[in-house]
Formats: structure tokens, sequence, C-alpha cells
């Protein structure tokens, strides 16, 4: 957390995408990170009772946009292929599953 | 690194069995409010409130974008109005409850708790004057939460107050008879309050707390229910694993999300109060996790265990996860905000009688109980010595927040809506005990109080 207590571009999210398989998720997902210098650290996909689930882990450090900017393209792009996109914080995962 | 199944776990936890951060409560201290003109009193209780709480709900909704964790509540708790109010020359403490009431709503928080006192002991005046404002200032106002403490183990039981507050108890449901008595979902009596539990309607800033402080509350009744659904037909010691373990997880959120909120409000961070705190919405229900143990309705034989077990389970995970845990801590049991305690009280499995056992080994009380409206005074306020005993003697916090419903008996319904929810009109004893109720005075401290 910065001083001022802004939304910190510096540290990690996590994406996660849930819904049913078609051609080009990845892509899509991709890109959006990719046009905004947001680098992808690790990328997992399975399935996961019938959904279709992929976690992505990508660093903002070099972000051109702030987290809510990217929220809301993903959830753009999640509206038009069909599946639900989400980009959270990093802490909240690992905060539950790390001592 | 985290595995995609531990992401996934989260991620369900959230959307699916209803995970939240069910408040996040700032406690604020008012002493240095108190002066002898009540305007002047009030002003400086609004300029503080506002100044503190500002950016309350602002941070609340930036910190539910980033983590994608929903906070539900954003709430203020104030040092017990009775000990400033006492300061001001006035005979009238109404326009305490209004100054709390619009300082609440221009910081945009939902509930502000603390029109309180704490007379187990006894009365001051300031006390005597605050119950008498509690019926009218509870109508008049939307926000204003009030509680009383009426005992500790250490002082016994001030039965004087538990007399009184049966008085007020039914008086601010008669004020409030034509939305079903809702008055009194505002008011909770205590013994052995908390100073730092963030839930409404019986949070305060008690007075050994700081200046200013977050407080969070957290509650996933359905994330429990899930763990427990998993382990059907394992032993117990598995079942108490399942159950820790998850508690665990969900004190963490509130652990996060409490220390977030305290940096960007520039406020020391003070609990998470790790409580399964229920509400109406489907697989959100703390009943349902006990038939999920294996009883055929919540009410049965065996509930009592159950929620033992459960309570302590969900203390010993959640002590792990926090630095700081206070306030309730532990399993919540309010009828009306709990669609499988509802349903079991319609079943007939659920009687006012088993609940007050049940309190014996959870977190709050009778919470949320709805009575015909026909109930006297001196029963209600018997039912309240009953459940301050059990505090008293057996050294926990134990509370009370009844409805005696005007013109609505056994059979009926409630209806409050929100996050107060419905309740069915549950039976009392017809036997009368105003003889004992009214005998005055304070039943002594027991034995064990003295730990010297």
């Amino acid at each position: 957390m910065s001083a001022t207590g802004e939304t910190i571009v510096g540290s990690r999210v996590i994406v996660s995408v849930l819904g049913h398989d078609r051609v080009g998720i990845i892509a899509a997902v991709a890109n959006i990170l990719a046009e905004s210098n947001i680098n992808i650290l690790d990328i997992s996909q399975t399935i996961i009772q019938e959904f279709f689930t992929m976690m992505l882990i990508a660093d903002m450090g070099k972000s051109k946009i702030d987290l809510a900017e990217l929220k809301s393209r993903l959830a753009n792009i999640g509206e038009e292929l069909g599946l639900r996109i989400e980009a959270q914080h990093e802490d909240i995962f690992r905060y539950m599953h790390r001592i | 690194m985290l595995t995609i199944q531990e992401m996934f776990e989260t991620i369900k936890m959230v959307q699916k069995e209803n995970l939240d951060i069910r408040t996040i409560t700032m406690g604020i201290s008012l002493r240095d409010c108190a002066h002898s003109d009540v305007k002047i009193a009030c002003r400086k209780i609004y300029d503080k409130i506002t100044k503190l709480a500002k950016n309350l709900v602002s941070v609340g909704e930036d910190l539910e974008r980033e983590f994608g964790i929903p906070i539900v509540n954003k709430r203020i708790s104030v040092t017990p109005l009775a000990l400033l109010a006492e300061a001001s020359e006035t005979e009238s403490y109404l326009e305490f409850a209004h100054a709390l009431d619009s300082a609440a709503e221009a910081v945009g928080v939902n509930f502000i708790g603390g029109f309180s006192a704490l007379v187990h002991k006894g009365f001051t005046n300031g006390d005597r004057k605050l119950l008498d404002a509690i019926p009218q200032a509870l109508v008049e106002t939307k926000r204003v939460c009030a509680s009383v403490n009426v005992a500790t183990t250490k002082a016994g039981i001030n039965m004087d107050a538990v007399w009184r507050m049966g008085q007020i108890v039914k008086e601010t449901a008669e004020r409030t008879a034509e939305r079903d008595g809702v008055g009194c979902a505002k008011l909770v009596v205590f013994a052995n309050v908390p100073e730092d539990n963030p839930f409404m309607a019986g949070a305060f800033h008690g007075v050994g707390e700081a200046e200013c402080v977050i407080n969070t509350g957290v509650s996933g009744p359905g994330a429990v229910r899930s763990a427990v659904a998993k382990v059907v037909g394992t032993d117990f010691g598995t079942l108490s694993e399942a159950i820790k373990k998850t508690a665990f997880k969900i004190t963490r959120m509130g652990e996060l999300v409490g220390r977030a909120a305290a940096e960007r409000l520039q406020v020391p961070f003070g609990i998470v109060d790790v409580s399964l705190a229920p509400t109406p919405k489907v697989g959100d229900s703390v009943a349902e996790i006990l038939e999920a143990m294996g009883l055929e309705r919540c009410g049965t034989h065996g509930s009592t265990a159950a929620l033992a077990l459960l309570n302590d389970a969900v203390k010993k995970g959640g002590a792990m996860a926090s630095s700081y845990v206070g306030g309730l801590s532990g399993a919540f049991i309010p009828v009306s905000e709990d669609a499988g305690m509802i349903r079991a009280v319609q079943d007939g499995a659920l009687t006012l009688e088993k609940l007050e056992a049940m309190t014996c080994v959870c977190s709050v009380g009778l919470d949320m109980i709805a009575l015909p409206g026909s109930t006297s005074a001196e029963t209600i306020a018997a039912i309240i010595a009953d459940e301050v005993a059990i505090g008293v003697i057996n050294q926990k916090t134990t509370a009370v927040r009844l409805i005696p419903a005007p013109g609505k008996d056994v059979g009926d319904f409630v209806e409050f809506g929100g996050l107060l929810g419905r309740a069915p009109v549950m039976a009392t004893n017809v036997f009368s005990s105003a003889d004992f109720v009214c005998r005055g005075g304070r039943i002594p401290a027991p034995i064990h109080s003295l730990r010297n």
C-alpha cells in the first residue's frame, strides 16, 4: 500500500476467467494486458466442475492503467465472450491460503 | 505460488457461498465532546464523527472493488452516550440521538451504535435520562442503535435495570407498532458487554478504547456449511478440523480488509470479530450448518452440543488468523436473520427454551426473536433476567433483542425486510414472573467473580 493509500500499481493481481470454453479466451485477455504493459507471470487453466477456469498472475508494476480501469476492460471483454472475468489484488488469495 | 485450486476456492467462497466482510465499523471516542450546553455538545459530536468518518464509505467501496470481496456494511460506533450526555444541563437526550443520526446520514453509514448506558451496578442521573429517551429516539431516528449493559460477572445483575428494560422494550415496540415493533430491532440488553463489538445493534466504542479504531466483522456461514457438507459421516475430530480451517480462511479476509481500511483511513486497526453471522439469504444460515452436521432440524436434541462444537471451532480457527480477535466472536443465532432458524421455528423444532439453552454455548444470546404483542413487560424482564444470569454465571457475553410485536400472536410473522429479515412469533410461558422481577435491587455477583 502506498503512503497516500492509493491503489498500488506495483503489486500483483490475479485475473480469473470462469465460463464455457471457446476459441480466443487466452488471446483476448492477454491482449488487454499486453496493450497496457502488464506482464503475465503465470497462467493456469483447468476444468473444475464443468466450468472452464483460467487464472493468471500478472504484475502491474509498469502498467499504463490502474486496477479499476483493468477490471472495467476485462469485464467488457468478458461480457462479449460470455465469461466472467475478474481482476483482484493478489493479497486476498495470499492471506487466505498462507500463514 | 498459489495453486489454481486455492484461487478457485477463494473465488467460490465469495461468489457462491456468500463469504463477505459483514461490516467495517469505525469506533469513535466522543469523550471530548461533553459540554454543559447540549447544543454545543451535539455540535461537537456531529463535527467529530463527520470529520473522522468522512472517507469510511468510499474506502470501503474501494477495497471492495480491489479485493473483489463484498463489504456489506460500513458503520460507526461511539462512546456510550450516557457518559458524555451527563455533562449537559438538559432533561431530554433526544437531541443527542438526532445528532448521531444526522452525522451517520452525512457520512453515508447505515447504522450508528452507541446510544447506550452501562448500568450493571446502578444508575447515574445521565443513565436514567438516556434510558427514558430510548423508545422515542428509536422512533424518531433511522440509524441510531441503542444498548444497555445491565449485568457483569463482577458486579452481579442490576434487577432494577432489568425490570426497567422490560418496560422500555415494550414501550419501544408500541411506539413502532405500525412497523411490527421494528424499534426493538435496534435495541439490545447485555450482560458482560464487549467494548469493541463491530456488529449492530449492540456496537459501541468502549471507554477503554483509543480515539478512533477500525474493527471488522466477517461472516461466512455459507462457506462453513459447504465445508461441513464435504465431511458428512466423518468423526467429530474431522468435523471440527474442517470448521476450524474454514474459519481461519474467513477470518483472514477480515484481517486483510481491516488492516487495509485502517491504513487508508489513517486510523489504528482494532480487532477482527470472528463471528458467523447469518443473513436471511438462502445459503447464509447458521441453522443449516447445524443441520449439515447431522441434525434433522435445528432445535432438536443435540443442537446445543452441535452449536458448542461449531462455536469453539470457529474461535480456534479464527484465533490463528488474526493478530487481534475481539468483539463477540462465535456463532450468532438471530432468528429473523436466518432462513434455517425460521424454518425450524415454523416446523415446531425450535422453541424459545431451546434457544435459551443454545445461548449458553454461542456468542450472542436471544437475538431477533418476535414475541406475541400481548407479552407483558414483566415477562420480557424475566426473559432478560434469565439470559443475563447465563452470561454472569458463565462469564460470557449474553444479550437479548426481543420484539414483542403489537397486534401479533403465535402463528403470525413480523416483517422487517433487508438484513433484519422476518420472524415467526414465538410462544412464551403463560405463567407469571411478575412477583419475582419486581423485587428490586441487585442480584449479587457470583462467588467465582472473587478472583483476586
